[in-house]
Order: structure tokens, then sequence, then C-alpha cells
């Protein structure tokens, strides 16, 4: 399951979603809004989705890693909107007999899911000012798409 | 001519100043549509850094554009 929120993220509904009695190990990642990125100041961010796309390469991403790894369920759930710090941006959930297949395939979820999902963030600093952000080559911090005051 | 639906996210969005438009073009490619994009927009993105969609599915630059297709071009993104 991949889907994307418009509202508030609650990892205890969503880990009973993954409930299975076979289950040994259940393995999940919460990514959260920080208030500080490259050393700036960040009040707010906003999530932009293309939905129609976003579900299907989601889809695509929760198939693969059935098929990688030994589990049982897995899910990813991503906000679109306007979050605050603290808020959950993202959430994956992996059930599976051991735990280390649960690790591995959680962290092949979310890593997918920020490589190829078309979910755009934009930071509003504290300063006023914004940028849309984009994913960082390997070991590089995020880097601003293009600057603009807004 | 064709019609294709043309569909902007993110910093796309925010240059075209619309999330989406119809337009009669004779671009028969996405590289072509996205030329005369930047022509009319005055998009700063280059298409080397962006990616496809036609129909809601990823596609390459130089695949055939349809009659009544839907065309989104993709910004770099960062999910998470």
């Amino acid at each position: 399951m991949f889907r994307i929120s418009s509202t508030s993220l609650n990892p205890g509904a969503l880990r009973r979603e993954l409930r299975d009695s076979r289950t040994g190990g259940y393995v999940s990642f919460e990514g959260r809004v920080r208030n500080r990125t490259a050393g700036r100041e960040v009040c707010l961010l906003e999530y932009e989705v293309y939905r129609e796309l976003a579900e299907k390469e989601g889809a695509r991403i929760i198939a693969e890693a059935r098929r990688k790894f030994a589990i049982f369920s897995a899910a990813c759930v991503h906000r679109r909107g306007r979050l605050k710090i603290g808020d959950i941006a993202v959430w994956a959930g992996v059930t599976a007999e051991h735990r280390g297949a649960a690790f591995a395939a959680c962290s092949y979820i979310i890593d997918e899911t920020k490589k190829r999902v078309p979910i755009w963030k934009k930071e509003h600093y504290a300063t006023g000012s914004s940028e849309w952000i984009s994913q960082p080559a390997p070991g590089k911090t995020h880097k601003p798409v293009s600057k603009r005051k807004s | 001519m064709k019609r294709i639906q043309v569909q902007y996210f993110a910093v796309l969005r925010e240059q075209a100043g619309c999330s989406e438009e119809k337009i009669e073009t004779p671009a028969d490619t996405p590289a072509a549509l996205y030329q005369e994009l930047c022509r009319r927009h005055g998009f700063t993105l280059p298409a080397g850094g962006l990616k496809v969609a036609i129909n809601d599915d990823f596609a390459a630059w130089d695949a055939p554009l349809e009659d009544g297709g839907r065309v989104v071009f993709i910004p770099p993104f960062a999910g998470g």
C-alpha cells in the first residue's frame, strides 16, 4: 500500500493496518520536519504531489520490496500540503518473520520513495524567503532548485 | 496541430502562473513541446534536469505526442 495523505499521519493506526500474527519483526520509519537545514532556520514545509504518478510509482516500489525481501507486508504514506516543525512527512512500515528483512525493506522503500516519487518540497525560512528543494547527489546536502523570494 | 493538456508542479507551476493549461501545438515530442513552453513562459530549468510523464506515466523525451494527451514536465524533486 502506498498513498498520499492531506491530513496528519497516525503511526499507531498505520501500524495496525500491517498486523499479522506471523510477524516476528516490525520496522517503521517516520520522516519528520526538522527546524534547520544546511544551517538555515526552517519554519514551515510545503509538499506538492503529482498524485496520479506518485501513487503509481509508490505502488511499484512496494511491489519491488515484496519481491526483493522476505517480508509479509509493507506500506508507505506521504503527506502533501503545509507541515509544521515536528510533523511526520512520510511513514514507512514493514512486517517480516525476522528483523533483517524488515530493516532492509524499510530502508529500500524510503530510499526509493525519495528518489523516484514525484513529490516536491518547499522550505520556508525564518527570514521570510523560501526555496524548492531537489534530491541531493550522494554525499551532498539538499540544494535549491532555484532561488526566489516569497 | 494537437490539443495537449499540460500540468505544472512546483517551480514550473510558479513560473507558468497556472497549474494546468490546454494548448494547441505542432510539437511531435515532449522535447519540442518543452522548448515551445520555455519560449511562452520563460522557464529557467533546462530540459536535461527534468523528467516527463505522458498520461500519468514516465515517458521518453522523444516519445510521440498524441492529440488529447496529458503531459507533465517534472522538475527535480525531493520527497521525505
